[in-house]
């Protein structure tokens, strides 16, 4: 105790000195910043930006200096934290959720010699570029497993909000598995939130008490995948590897591969090369990846997943081929027909089949 | 056998010095809590305690940050002298964010000096309004309104989430849970160019000012102490229960849905459901550690708002978890209340004590 209490007093004497000569300041570095809507122990969206963070780390050394804030909501408190990292003589800043869009707009203003980079949103400007992942090509493969082994025919999906990237992944997994299952259902719940375990697990148990039998989610934490291990159902992992919380559960997963990425616009800013603009690559750039596939898959559906997930990298397949009609009957694309980027990025409509409205 | 006698009387300057000792021990656990981590005790401390107060950034975001913090404490330092336990400031700052920002985007893109002054009256009413609940269950039912109050809270976040994902929702937002960015006529003036500090926090002080004067030489803030103090005496000096009940609730919920629309038309600028991030539960703390006090409630509002800031800075700089900011502000009220106790009792053996009485 008295070591302790002699720390201290040695710590508050050297307080002192700290306040009055100041921090002395790094060497030149390349300073990347990074601010996750979650935890990163959120085994999700946040952990896999972290894993981006430390391939980058890993790719550059003592070159580069990675800082992170957690658990940052999208309200008041995101365009401060992103200034202080601005402040704090970040080169560039990675803000990674869809909220902090406005936020970060407003900082990038102020600081135009900082790049920015902000994920899934549609603001570009000189120094803050976009980018996103073709999720709903993961989507596809994951629809095609679930509507070939539903027993009830019916697939629960949480999602969060009814933003184009969430409703592209409702009408991804639901087109897929409608084709190799012309009578599945996909029940929707709506949780308002990209992190919050008891809501997820929440939704998930609703689902199943509605007959549910593979989940499938746009939320960040492995909630719904224990869920699903307890009561013996599957489940696809979401953002990341979610196979040690439902190792009989998971049959596979759509996992986001930032690190690439994230290694290439760091170098950028460092050659001098840095531009803004939108990128939005998918499973062929290897942006998106799926995990293995569970061995409770049959061989004939596991052959059928990966040779969609094989033709979508290619380039040959596209998730969204028409024809296909929006829910209210119109017709959105003719046979053969592909979906356009425009399209896909404005996306605010169910297709023809999905039962529900989008939340108003 | 340990018992607390009470004191015969509290000495008055420790009263004011029990929050100081408050902080003084908070940072002394806080440094055992690093060392236990692994991590630089000194350093740690100043990057959260000490270096907001030294940058200009920070000591204006601590503007922005204290600003709710104190208008929403002053509110609920009446009732909490009164005996009034508004615990649902929370509620009310998010209602009087929804009704002064549907003000905002009812007049989108009309111009005039009128707009904010509208949108602080409607932020005004609507906390009052959800302040009323209470009030009238408590003086009409008897209802408890710590209770009642903060239930409210809950359904408050659900009305901003309903009308966010609803009729206030941005039209050009691609469905995002978010109203349009307020206009400029609907956002609060800046104090300093590059700064996010508003005007916001002049009115903060006005009301610091009007609650002192109020408290020390009006005769409201005599009938609140007194209901407080001695409510039978109250009683009998015939003041009204209910009017006290009524005035300290419509106070505090005037207060908190006025910072709630601040917070709206200032630092965010628009409606998002994650509008609400504690200010209302945090602002006990701060009027607790203020001592009921307009003046005291100015400074702890600051220490509160430094803890916020130097949290997250100790986050960018040391990789520390965000979890920093709630810790040390649970020990800063732990603190403070284990000081209150000492202050106000003697600690002494059961037996001792009871031999005494005997001799």
């Amino acid at each position: 105790m008295s070591g302790i209490l002699k720390k201290i007093m040695t710590s508050l004497a050297a307080l002192a000195l700290v306040l009055s000569v100041g921090v002395a300041s790094a060497a030149e570095k390349t300073k990347v910043g990074f601010i996750y809507v979650g935890p990163i122990g959120d085994h999700g969206w946040s952990y896999e930006h972290d894993q981006g963070r430390l391939a980058i780390e890993k790719a550059f050394g003592d070159n580069v200096e990675t800082t992170y804030v957690e658990n940052v909501s999208e309200g008041p408190d995101a365009e401060r934290v992103i200034q202080q990292l601005a402040r704090a003589g970040t080169d560039i800043i990675f803000t990674t959720s869809f909220g902090y869009m406005n936020p970060t707009l407003k900082v990038a203003k102020r600081y135009p010699d900082v790049k920015f980079e902000h994920a899934t949103g549609f603001k570009q400007a000189p120094n803050v570029a976009t980018y996103s992942a073709r999720f709903y090509e993961g989507r596809h493969v994951i629809g095609l497993i679930a509507g070939s082994m539903t027993k009830t025919n019916t697939i629960g999906y949480i999602a969060s909000f009814p933003i184009p990237e969430v409703v592209r992944g409702i009408n991804a997994a639901y087109l897929a598995a409608k084709s190799v299952n012309p009578d599945v259902k996909m029940k929707v719940i709506w949780v308002s939130t990209w992190f919050d375990p008891g809501k997820e697990a929440d939704a998930a148990k609703a689902l199943i008490d509605q007959g549910a039998d593979i989940l499938m989610q746009h939320t960040d934490s492995p909630a719904a995948m224990k869920i699903a291990e307890d009561q013996g159902i599957y489940a696809f992992g979401q953002a990341s590897n979610m196979h040690t919380f439902g190792p009989n559960a998971q049959l596979t997963a759509i996992i986001d591969n930032w690190g690439p990425y994230y290694v290439s616009r760091v170098k950028a800013v460092m050659d001098g090369t840095w531009s803004s603009g939108d990128t939005w690559d998918g499973i062929g750039a290897g942006m998106v990846g799926i995990s293995d596939f569970s061995d409770k898959i049959p061989a004939d559906v596991r052959k059928l997943a990966g040779d969609a997930r094989d033709a979508l990298a290619a380039g040959k397949l596209h998730a969204f081929t028409g024809p296909i009609n929006k829910q209210d009957g119109s017709a959105w694309l003719v046979a053969g027909e592909t979906a356009n980027d425009g399209d896909l990025a404005g996306m605010n409509f169910y297709v023809e089949g999905v039962e529900g409205s989008l939340p108003q | 056998m340990l018992r607390l006698e009470p004191r015969k009387e509290v000495s008055q300057p420790m009263l004011y010095a029990t929050p100081v000792m408050a902080v003084a021990l908070t940072i002394a656990a806080g440094m055992i809590m690093f060392l236990a981590m692994g991590e630089d005790p000194v350093r740690a401390i100043s990057i959260i305690f000490f270096d907001p107060l030294f940058d200009s950034f920070s000591i204006t975001e601590m503007v922005v940050k204290a600003t709710p913090l104190i208008l929403i404490a002053i509110g609920l330092s009446f009732g909490f002298r009164a005996g009034v336990w508004n615990i649902g400031a929370e509620g009310q700052f998010t209602i009087g964010a929804v009704t002064g920002g549907s003000v905002a985007l009812i007049f989108w893109e009309v111009e005039g000096f009128w707009v904010l002054p509208l949108m602080s009256t409607a932020g005004i009413l609507g906390g009052m309004a959800w302040a009323a609940i209470p009030a009238f269950l408590r003086t009409r039912f008897n209802a408890n309104e710590i209770l009642v109050s903060l239930m409210l809270t809950y359904v408050a976040i659900l009305v901003l989430s309903v009308m966010t994902h609803g009729i206030l929702r941005d039209p050009d937002g691609y469905n995002f849970p978010e109203s349009r960015l307020f206009h400029d006529s609907a956002t609060l003036p800046i104090l300093i160019e590059g700064t996010r500090a508003h005007v916001g926090f002049i009115v903060a002080l006005l009301v610091v000012a009007t609650a002192w004067v109020l408290l020390a030489r009006h005769i409201i803030g005599f009938q609140i102490k007194v209901m407080g103090q001695a409510p039978h005496a109250a009683r009998f000096g015939g003041f009204l229960e209910s009017r006290v009940v009524w005035l300290c609730l419509m106070i505090s919920g005037g207060l908190a849905g006025l910072a709630g629309l601040f917070e709206a038309a200032g630092p965010v600028g628009q409606l998002v459901p994650s509008l609400p991030v504690g200010y209302g539960f945090t602002a006990i703390i701060v009027a607790f550690l203020g001592r009921l006090n307009p003046i005291g409630i100015l400074f702890s509002g600051f220490v509160m708002a430094l803890t916020y800031i130097g949290g997250e800075s100790a986050q960018i700089e040391m990789n520390l978890p965000s979890a920093i900011t709630g810790v040390f502000q649970g020990m800063l009220l732990f603190f403070l209340l284990g000081i209150d106790v000492l202050a106000k009792y003697r600690i002494r053996w059961a037996r001792q004590y009871a031999s005494m009485e005997k001799g």
